[in-house]
């Protein structure tokens, strides 16, 4: 499937071939533009590889499949964009209570509804942090290349089976539709994780367990464990317990299960943010931009540096409070009316001051506008 | 109960939290009693649900059992049956929860003739909110929501179930338990999409708002409405007004989805080598 020559792929391919290549082998979804792609490459490589491809008939359908897949053990992806996002909450939240490894591929396009089905945008940042109803717990993983698509999607596969949990691959219309030269690793190079199975005796098995791992073992369907799943507030047995003591520590558990972890899952780049004076924090395609707006004003003697964070959720908070102490302004360019700007803000309103640069237009945001944008605040 | 059906139920999990003289109970030994009598595989057989008063009843079996969101229960059944065919599925359901919020994935899941288990509990009514009316609330009928008499008309779930392609269909009731327990039989051996339609009653939020009396009214209400369909068929079509047929209404055998992409694996990994 991968090979260690070069070769010209679309970021959606990529992201299909990093699934496989981490261990997927059941998908589900819907046609939808911009992800369609996805579905495409699944439904052709996946019976090759003895695992199972099915179109549903409706985005929450493709995301309830997706779950139920999981529990019998398989790692398990879905690929959508807005609408079908949209469409997909409920059953995200379901994956999020009941702790069920998933990962759901979100390529944004232009919203809210229909919107621009091939325009691209990133309006979707605060749908992946708070797109379902009650306070939840969400890993969102932001590709900015055709080569990250591959090597984030790993990441998210491995991230789902290690710590129970939906992941977002939050990808937009740019980066899933270019073509880039890419050499891809090959599988042995790529490091799987599988999930915590239990190896107690069946009538011991606590499949919400509080310990110190904070990450309880899951047991495949079909293998003697008989264990109950529900949507609903339960215990450590799985059970529902309308017990206010009860649902305060499973709420806890599952609020600060990621904190324990945030070495591991929080991921971000630096380019000349070390001295910067005016930090850009830029993601996904956005970067791409920011990033050659950096190297030419850099070639200018100006102190510019670009924060890319690729773990968008849970943010990289710690590290970029630390360069904003350093850097008198900060600049958040993002294809939508500002979104992750408001993290930044919440971030860094005591360190620096903070101002955006938001296109929503369709057109994607060049090096020239944000070069513009720089020199306006010099 | 009986040790061999004490050991498919969470015993320390009951008593169940429906009201007294609902429909369930019964329904839900029958599905016990089916499995008993099916020598399933108890490790490898995984009861799913959906939201509602029916939905409960797999938190109370001794299964891998999945209680998920209101009218998705089939979606997430066909994710455990696909990824793992070995599995024998079943899906316990009500009427509002598989044919209003479910009603497209009721379809789907009949077109593609996978092989589930549904045994679909219709009580005519949303009990667990309280008595709102759904699609088999019969027209002119009083739920909290139709206070006026429901002025919507019904589905009729076997000719919904057979028109989507389901390859057996049957209906039993509370009252007929025997007959509901071989219709549940036949539906696991049909290895394809069984849609068991049980008919149940709900003293408590429509039975009360339309004066039909007692649970044992209501049961007996199941009793003199219900015809056999081998009866039927020999009742001129004036005996049959106002009554519903039970027992085996369709079973027509034809390739199940799990097996055909079973086939399809098979052959392209044959041609691969």
């Amino acid at each position: 499937m991968t090979s260690k020559k070069a070769r010209l792929i679309q970021g959606n391919r990529a992201c299909a071939e990093g699934a496989m290549a981490a261990g997927v082998r059941f998908f589900a979804g819907y046609p939808i533009t911009p992800s369609t792609e996805i579905a495409e490459i699944m439904s052709e490589e996946l019976p090759k590889l003895g695992g199972k491809f099915i179109q549903m008939e409706d985005e929450i359908a493709s995301m309830a499949c997706i779950i139920g897949a999981s529990l019998t053990g398989k790692k398990v992806l879905t690929a959508s964009s807005g609408p079908g996002i949209s469409l997909k909450q409920e059953a995200i939240g379901y994956a999020c209570m009941t702790e069920i490894p998933c990962v759901i591929v979100n390529v944004q396009r232009l919203g809210p509804s229909t919107g621009g089905p091939t325009s691209s945008a990133q309006g979707d940042i605060m749908q992946a942090r708070w797109g379902t109803h009650g306070d939840h717990p969400i890993i969102a993983l932001c590709p900015s290349s055709v080569y990250e698509c591959f090597t984030l999607t790993v990441t998210a596969v491995n991230f789902a089976e290690k710590y129970r949990t939906p992941v977002y691959v939050l990808m937009d219309e740019i980066i899933g539709h270019m073509r880039e030269k890419v050499i891809l690793p090959n599988i042995d190079e790529i490091k799987i994780v599988n999930r915590k199975r239990p190896t107690c005796p069946s009538n011991e098995y606590k499949p919400y367990q509080i310990d110190e791992t904070l990450i309880p073992a899951m047991a495949d369907f079909g293998t003697g464990y008989k264990w109950h799943v529900t949507g609903l507030f339960h215990d450590e047995t799985g059970f529902p317990s309308g017990k206010p003591k009860v649902i305060e520590e499973q709420f806890k558990r599952l609020m600060t299960k990621f904190d324990k972890y945030s070495d591991e899952i929080l991921s971000w780049e630096e380019t000349e943010a070390e001295d910067a004076e005016i930090l850009l924090v830029a993601y996904g395609s956005t970067a791409r931009s920011a990033l050659d707006a950096v190297n030419i004003l850099r070639s200018e003697g100006i102190k510019v540096g670009l924060f890319r964070p690729i773990t968008i959720w849970p943010f990289p908070e710690k590290r970029l409070k630390t360069l904003a102490e350093k850097a008198n302004k900060i600049i958040v360019p993002e294809m939508n009316y500002g979104q992750l700007i408001l993290e930044v803000e919440r971030i860094c309103k005591d360190k620096a001051s903070v101002g955006g640069l938001f296109k929503f237009n369709s057109l994607p945001i060049t090096p020239e506008e944000i070069m513009f944008k720089i020199r306006e605040v010099l | 109960m009986r040790p061999e059906l004490q050991k498919l139920f969470r015993m320390d999990k009951l008593p169940h939290i429906w009201c007294p003289g609902c429909g369930h109970g019964i329904i839900t030994r029958a599905i016990a009693e089916a499995i008993n009598e099916s020598d399933l595989d108890l490790d490898k057989t995984v009861i799913v649900s959906g939201i509602g008063c029916s939905s409960r009843a797999p938190g109370y079996m001794h299964f891998d059992t999945l209680h998920t969101l209101h009218g998705r229960a089939l979606a997430f059944a066909t994710g455990v049956k696909l990824a793992n065919p070995e599995l024998n599925v079943f899906v316990l359901t009500g009427d509002g929860d598989a044919t209003a919020i479910g009603g497209n994935h009721f379809i789907h899941a009949a077109r593609r003739n996978i092989d589930l288990n549904i045994i679909l509990f219709n009580n005519n009514i949303y009990g667990m909110t309280g008595g709102q009316y759904s699609p088999l609330t019969p027209t002119g009928k009083i739920a909290s929501t139709s206070p006026y008499g429901n002025p919507e008309n019904n589905f009729d779930i076997p000719a919904l179930a057979i028109a989507a392609g389901a390859s057996y269909v049957a209906r039993g009731t509370a009252f007929h338990d025997k007959l509901l327990i071989d219709c549940i039989k036949e539906g696991i051996k049909n290895k394809g999409f069984s849609l068991i339609e049980a008919m149940s009653m709900c003293p408590t939020s429509y039975g009360r708002r339309n004066k039909m009396g007692n649970a044992a009214d209501m049961l007996n209400d199941l009793k003199t409405t219900a015809v056999n369909i081998n009866v039927a068929k020999k009742l001129p079509p004036e005996k049959l007004e106002g009554k519903f047929l039970i027992g085996k209404l369709h079973h027509k055998p034809y390739p199940e989805f799990t097996q055909e992409y079973d086939k399809l694996i098979a052959k392209l990994q044959k041609g691969a080598e």
